[in-house]
């Protein structure tokens, strides 16, 4: 079984903050990390080759420096990384980016499985996966809480719902993305970061990708943009309420009865 | 083609075991002020089976016009149908917008049909406009777990599409005077295609009562103290008729399964009001509940950060002052 994981550099910390008079983010002094999404998918190929046997590849798009993350997936345990840079991709908005990791893909051409974290979380849009899809033209199941079965040429999995989970079965091959609930990732092993220092993942360009449209990307290419940011401003006006529990209870009661929300 | 053949408001109205979700007469309400700040139709698109009286609920709710597509395919969720035919549909009548709920199902499939239309999607929106100009739909949406709020517009591709959060926008009243007109049309399942198929559906709340969709959620979190004292925000929850919710670290110590989980890691929800009780309010529970209307903290440590963002709290153990609200709500004071 050939499994690809696509995982994504991000920055450590989400309390990001925006330089008031540029409106850009402040990225001096952030690490960069790997989406902690990722590392669930990454632990769930791993789990599969462990089980049927096979290769497990992970890609990711992005500037030089992303490099980190392919060695820590390698550290992990994975086989190989792509590393897809190009400046043409810079600026590339989730369409682009699933085209491109599409045309990826198209290039490699022998897999069974794709697998992405639920999202990335700087962007938090859960888009590329789903787009991805559709540019493949594959079978998805996304939210994947649990594979219940798996062989070579199909897949039993539970996808995590708003008010429980489905059952959902697929041939092969096919697109999952994963939730937390999924596994416990495993920690680089010794042996895995030797292995990642001394590797060295194939790069990518747009020129190494057949048939490729430079139309569809890049901040040209991306049909939406952002057309400003800002830094949300929430107004709370607290109010402790004090006593003892008797007294700060009723006191409450008459606060939250008052609003109507509650029929009780 | 220009954008200007690319005319009217178009919803995905949402239903899950055959009834619709809040979150589409949610979306009919934002639709119905962006189609009237244009000048255009609100049309709700309802994928299902042996549905039919559910379109004209959708008319009640305040749309001009309902596509019913009707076919056994559409029982239960798949992406593949479901993209299928709203991507035909699409294709067919050229919407200028498109709206879907950002909830498990709209956030899974509605990306596969902007991709199969080769244009822009703009993910779990909180508040949508029409830029008074250029007529376009301005999408405004968090990110970076709430931190950063990003205006995101589609200038040249047709249709703009956006997922909307839950419970952020506002439903019409039901008037079923409205007027309306239902476009009924089945659909074979041997024109679908259905590779990824639900063989099976299970309930896993514990309440009747999903986060997703409550408009009260009492929380716990590890100041709760035990997995058997967290019997007492199930007591407060069903006192006060609310769905029950869990902290990231109450999930990961097995007390209450993660489909209940609130935070960056677990479900954004957006309630008219929420209790934490015994949630310090780290920066990634916030991200998934700061936007609730009205917010309630009891913590027995009083710089806890959840009382940042609270309206009310009360500063003590969860223990003596949770069954004295208990006591409250079942006594009606």
């Amino acid at each position: 079984m050939n499994i690809i994981v696509l995982i994504k550099q991000v920055v450590a910390t989400t309390n990001v903050k925006l330089n008031p008079e540029t409106g850009t983010m402040i990225r001096d002094g952030v690490e960069s990390i790997l989406n902690p999404f990722d590392e669930y998918a990454i632990e769930e190929a791993l789990r599969i080759k462990d089980k049927l046997g096979g290769k497990v590849t992970v890609v990711t798009m992005g500037p030089a420096q992303a490099k980190e993350v392919i060695r820590k997936a390698i550290g992990m345990g994975v086989d190989e990384g792509i590393l897809v840079t190009d400046r043409a991709l810079a600026g590339s908005d989730t369409w682009a980016t699933a085209y491109t990791l599409s045309q990826v893909l198209k290039k490699i051409g022998d897999y069974q499985l794709i697998i992405t974290g639920k999202q990335a979380v700087d962007g938090d849009t859960a888009q590329v996966g789903p787009e991805m899809a559709a540019c493949l033209d594959l079978p998805m199941i996304a939210w994947v809480r649990k594979i219940e079965e798996i062989t070579e040429s199909t897949i039993r999995a539970q996808r995590l719902m708003d008010d429980g989970y489905d059952v959902l079965e697929s041939p092969l091959p096919a697109l999952i993305s994963v939730v937390k609930e999924i596994n416990v990732p495993r920690l680089e092993s010794l042996k895995g970061k030797m292995r990642a220092k001394k590797h060295e993942p194939a790069t990518w360009g747009v020129a190494d990708l057949p048939d490729f449209d430079l139309i569809q990307v890049g901040l040209k290419g991306s049909p939406t943009r952002v057309m400003k940011t800002f830094t949300p401003q929430r107004q709370y006006n607290s109010e402790i309420i004090g006593g003892e529990p008797p007294q700060a209870a009723a006191s409450l009661y008459q606060k939250i009865k008052a609003m109507n929300i509650v029929n009780k | 083609m220009s954008t200007n053949d690319w005319q009217d408001v178009w919803i995905y109205a949402e239903q899950r075991d055959g009834s619709l979700s809040s979150v589409s007469h949610e979306l009919l309400g934002a639709g119905r002020k962006l189609a009237d700040d244009l000048g255009q139709k609100l049309v709700a698109v309802l994928l299902g089976h042996q549905m039919r009286a559910a379109a004209d609920e959708l008319v009640a709710f305040g749309a001009d016009k309902v596509f019913y597509l009707d076919s056994p395919a559409f029982g239960k969720f798949a992406d593949e149908p479901y993209a299928q035919a709203l991507t035909d549909l699409a294709r067919e009548h050229k919407p200028s917008i498109i709206l879907g709920g950002a909830t498990a199902i709209g956030r899974s499939f509605i990306p596969r049909v902007a991709a199969n239309l080769r244009t822009g999607m703009t993910a779990d929106c909180t508040a949508l406009e029409i830029h008074s100009e250029k007529k376009v739909l301005l999408g405004t949406r968090p990110a970076y777990g709430g931190n950063i709020m990003a205006t995101i517009i589609c200038e040249e591709k047709r249709p703009q599409m956006a997922t909307v959060r839950h419970k952020v926008m506002k439903a019409l009243e039901r008037d079923t005077g409205r007027q309306g007109e239902v476009v009924e049309r089945s659909l074979p399942e041997s024109e679908l295609t259905l590779r990824a198929k639900v063989v099976d559906v299970v309930k896993e709340i514990e309440e009747t009562c999903n986060i997703a969709e409550a408009d009260i959620i009492v929380t716990g979190g590890r100041g709760v103290g035990s997995k058997e004292k967290f019997q007492l925000v199930r007591d407060l929850a069903a006192a006060i008729g609310g769905a029950v919710g869990a902290s990231r670290a109450v999930v990961d110590a097995g007390w209450v399964p993660y489909s209940h989980q609130v935070g960056q890691t677990g479900k954004t929800v957006c309630p008219k009001m929420y209790f934490a009780l015994g949630v310090s309010g780290a920066i990634q529970h916030l991200a998934g509940m700061q936007s609730s209307d009205v917010i309630i903290a009891v913590n027995s440590n009083p710089d806890a950060e959840i009382f940042k963002v609270a309206t009310y709290g009360i500063v003590g153990d969860i223990s003596e002052v949770v069954p004295e609200l208990i006591k409250q709500f079942r006594n009606g004071g």
